[in-house]
């Protein structure tokens, strides 16, 4: 299918024009005039960003915050199909009234959930100034 | 019923104005298959959700829970708590590494061409078994639901089938992403009312509620009065193996939800990754709220209408269409079959655009033609051409398996092989230097022949019916099953690791892949070099 007509003068770009197909894989690169602003920032030394200091340090903050959140709702979870499963005595606890306590565990599960996804949204503005201070180093070291 | 019929005719007018809209908005592949990434944070989180709640989790939870109390509950908790892997794990560098498909991903430092093939038949088989199981779904709803206006199964398949091509073919991602909005947005207004009414019935007291939970009396099928409490788990999960299955079961939910190919495909129509992070964000708040509700309408349906009823008026998929019965009279029945049908609609749609995707971009561009167009147009164009011959394929097998076909093991199968074959391999990719070629296609080969082969082993195929279970209702293979748990995943998503691992350790390493890990790296957490949004 061809590209819409464009109104004479429209400087929009032509996305998903006939040659925006797979630039992504091996050894494959885009022309030119198809290059994002950001991968004209630094047609790039993949391996001189990888070795920047910040780059690191971005790394090691989004490892500091993801892998221990991981580990912590994976077993969090996990505990709810194991305590069901083998101390169901436990479980059937009455806690208020009827509810008893496999039913207040699984719902505690949602509010887990929410609390580690506003921590992790939190974190993440803290990770976008860190990307946001890669990407303007970059562009001072090219001009 | 006519009023059910009226409304559903509604929202195929509202859906296939917007396709029309759609198409006249859309050229081009990144405008097919990404919505020209224009889609925004809280459209796009509303749209993943949508895709998400199917026809099973909105009927067949309502329906466990009915009918097995507590444990139809653990499946709402998985299903949420599994965002988390999305969320933290796969959305972002997903979205800053690849183009339309999770393939483009795996395929960025190892060779291409194999590792797209696999992982092209690994969604094709995701995406067919799913949408096979909602269109049964859907014509044994018709049936059901419409029964005294005229439509027969065949009719309501393939009307639903049509109607998919129709807004896919046309419309593209755009479309589909709207149909999938407005569908989660009756569907969560749906349920957010009838919860409102099963607490009104209970004058809204929490307490009257729950103690009447703790007193379900229903007749077994023996015929003989019990009364158990709803709240206690292992109505469902048995021993000896339900403590396992519900562990399996939570694995291939928690792993599985992150590879499933219709929702990865949608982080490609945001702008960028911070905003599929937000679209996550939505996807959860609205999801989680909805599983939760779970609890009235599934705790609603066995306290207010009782499973001898509902067991009398066509069985646990039944649930919330009959609680809305009892609750709010015909009108409301008919409303909220309505919903059932625009979610299966909505459903089906994502799945065929995102099998669609998979075949023109991985495995027609990309594995045959070496990811060259040879015509302007041509992969747009091969798509909209799968998209016809998946909703054909599902059309017919929906058909040919007829209403009473008993398909919810599919929709586990659609989880095991997302978990066991498609997670190993993008986790490995984007953090494993020593990962290659070998490995991927290994992995994704093990992750999808266990997944399958143990289905085929497990009491959803092998077990041994009744002589009163008759038909298409009764089990594949009419024998005890060699593998007793009904989720593989506990076997499974270990053995697709070990796959992938094994496979990178006694493969050749590839320089160029291990020499490209610092590109990925780099794209993958910055974002550089990722589409961005296009003009109109």
């Amino acid at each position: 299918m061809s590209p819409k007509k464009k109104k004479p003068g429209d400087p929009t770009p032509e996305v998903g024009a006939a040659t925006d197909i797979a630039p992504v894989g091996r050894g494959q690169s885009k022309p030119p005039h198809e290059r994002t602003a950001d991968e004209d920032l630094d047609v790039v030394d993949w391996e001189k960003v990888a070795a920047m200091g910040e780059f690191k340090a971005l790394l090691a903050a989004k490892r500091r915050f993801i892998l221990p959140a991981t580990i912590f709702f994976i077993l969090y979870y996990f505990a709810l199909p194991i305590l069901v499963g083998y101390a169901p005595e436990l479980m059937k606890t009455k806690v208020i009234g009827s509810v008893n306590l496999a039913y207040l565990f699984a719902l505690s599960q949602f509010f887990m959930a929410w609390i580690i996804a506003a921590l992790y949204m939190r974190a993440a503005g803290r990770f976008d100034g860190m990307i946001a201070a890669i990407l303007t180093r970059l562009k001072k070291r090219r001009r | 019923m006519t009023t059910a019929l009226l409304l559903f005719l509604i929202f195929i007018f509202i859906t296939l104005v917007i396709t029309y809209w759609a198409a006249r908005r859309s050229s081009g592949a990144s405008a097919f298959f990404a919505a020209s990434r224009r889609i925004t944070g809280w459209q796009n989180g509303v749209a993943v959700a949508g895709d998400y709640m199917s026809a099973a989790s909105f009927l067949g939870i309502a329906g466990i829970i009915a009918y097995q109390g507590y444990d139809g509950f653990m499946f709402s908790v998985g299903w949420l708590v599994a965002y988390l892997t999305v969320l933290l794990i796969v959305a972002e560098p997903l979205r800053n590494a690849g183009k339309y498909t999770m393939a483009d991903v795996l395929a960025y430092r190892l060779s291409p061409r194999p590792v797209r093939a696999m992982a092209s038949l690994s969604t094709l088989t995701v995406s067919t078994f799913y949408m096979i199981a909602q269109m049964v779904g859907a014509g044994a709803l018709v049936t059901l639901l419409l029964k005294d206006s005229g439509i027969s199964y065949q009719t309501a398949v393939i009307g639903v089938g049509l109607l998919m091509i129709v807004y896919v073919v046309f419309g593209g991602m755009l479309a589909t992403t709207w149909v999938q909005i407005i569908k989660a947005i009756f569907l969560i207004a749906g349920t957010v009312l009838l919860s409102i009414l099963v607490l009104a019935h209970f004058d809204f007291s929490f307490g009257n509620f729950f103690d009447a939970i703790s007193r379900v009396t229903y007749h077994d099928k023996d015929g003989a009065e019990v009364t158990k409490d709803f709240l206690t788990p292992g109505l469902r999960f048995k021993p000896p193996y339900g403590a396992l299955d519900l562990i399996s079961l939570g694995l291939a939910l928690i792993f599985g939800t992150a590879g499933l190919p219709h929702i990865l495909v949608r982080f490609y129509t945001v702008p960028d990754a911070k905003t599929a992070r937000v679209s996550v964000v939505w996807a959860m708040v609205l999801i989680g709220s909805f599983y939760i509700m779970t609890t009235f309408l599934g705790f609603g349906a066995a306290t207010i209408v009782g499973r001898d009823f509902i067991s009398k008026n066509g069985g646990t998929n039944m649930s919330a269409p009959l609680l809305a019965q009892a609750l709010g009279g015909e009108i409301f029945f008919a409303f909220i079959s309505a919903i059932a049908f625009a979610t299966i609609l909505a459903v089906v749609a994502g799945l065929t655009i995102s099998a669609s995707t998979s075949f023109a971009h991985d495995f027609y561009t990309n594995v045959i033609h070496h990811g060259k167009e040879r015509r302007p147009g041509e992969e747009v164009r091969v798509a909209r051409i799968t998209a016809f011959v998946v909703g054909a394929i599902s059309i017919l097998s929906a058909i040919l398996l007829g209403p009473a076909a008993n398909v919810a093991f599919l929709v586990a199968l659609a989880f095991a092989v997302a978990a066991s074959a498609n997670l190993p391999v993008i986790v490995l990719s984007l953090f494993w230097k020593r990962f290659n070629t070998r490995g991927a296609v290994m992995g994704l080969a093990t992750g999808l022949s266990a997944s399958i082969g143990l289905i085929l082993i497990s009491p959803s195929i092998m077990t041994i019916d009744p002589a009163t279970v008759t038909g298409a209702a009764r089990h594949l293979i009419q024998a005890d099953p060699l593998f007793p748990l009904e989720n593989p995943g506990l076997l499974s998503i270990p053995l697709g690791f070990l796959g992938a691992v094994i496979g990178a350790l006694t493969g050749r390493r590839e320089p160029q892949a291990e020499a490209k890990f610092a590109e990925l790296l780099v794209r993958a957490n910055t974002g550089i070099g990722a589409e961005k949004a296009g003009g109109h």
